[in-house]
């Protein structure tokens, strides 16, 4: 999947993707896709849901060797 | 829903700290910087111990009069000097906690505090049990609010879709 932009929370356990993620979103423009590549397994639950909380798209999840990649579409005011 | 979700109000996350100890500090703080990264206005009211974690690192204990300067040497608190609830050991199992927060790259208690003060969670100690202890505002770290009361408390929870007591 397209990205415009990468966040790379490899080695990081939460909160810390999801504060991270909430930070990064923010240099986005609406309709831009942020890609969060990440390897603690409880990004798949906590990212849809940040997604849901926040008003953002949760685009898919790639999972390959260890590694988690979430796309978000910003659609948040 | 996401168009419906942007014109109320930001929800609200109101969390009671009571205990002092570092592994009860960082459940709290981990859920209100969560909170605060979902979008929710957070408060933070703590009362009893967990005024602990809000004293100062550096200076000397807190407290007016005598009892009261003993009571806060006995209880000496700030966030370097918490203990875990459960195997403390008389510091080596706290110690060693701390290393393993660090090896996973978990911010400490400090950091934890700072990043919540930057993304606006409100830090509120109980004036009640400040007075008890002889605590003034001068005894807290720079990130820490005013006081305040049980009223204040329940006006903020009352707003809240999500209160906790730890």
């Amino acid at each position: 999947m397209k990205a415009d932009q990468t966040l790379d929370c490899v080695g990081l356990y939460c909160p810390m993707p999801i504060v991270k993620t909430a930070q990064k979103i923010k240099e986005l423009k609406t309709g831009e896709v942020l890609e969060i590549v990440a390897d603690d397994k409880g990004i798949k639950q906590d990212m849809p849901a940040w997604c849901q909380t926040t008003g953002n798209e949760c685009l898919g999840m790639e999972e390959a060797g260890g590694e988690i990649k979430v796309y978000v579409k910003k659609t948040q005011k | 829903m996401a168009e419906q979700e942007k014109t109320t109000e930001k929800e609200k996350m109101t969390i009671v700290v009571f205990s002092g100890e570092l592994d009860k500090a960082l459940a709290a703080f981990i859920l209100a910087t969560t909170g605060a990264s979902m979008g929710m206005d957070v408060s933070m009211f703590f009362t009893f111990w967990g005024l602990n974690i809000l004293k100062k690192n550096e200076g000397a204990p807190g407290g007016k009069g005598v009892m009261k300067k003993m009571l806060n040497f006995m209880n000496r608190g700030g966030s370097k000097r918490l203990k875990l609830s459960k195997f403390h050991m008389f510091g080596m199992g706290t110690g060693m906690m701390k290393k393993f927060m660090k090896d996973s790259r978990l911010p400490s208690i400090d950091e934890f505090m700072r990043m919540a003060k930057d993304m606006g969670v409100k830090m509120i100690p109980c004036s009640t049990s400040c007075g008890i202890m002889g605590l003034g505002e001068g005894a807290f770290r720079e990130e820490v609010g005013s006081l305040a009361g049980a009223a204040f408390f329940l006006n903020e929870a009352r707003q809240s879709k999500v209160t906790l007591f730890i």
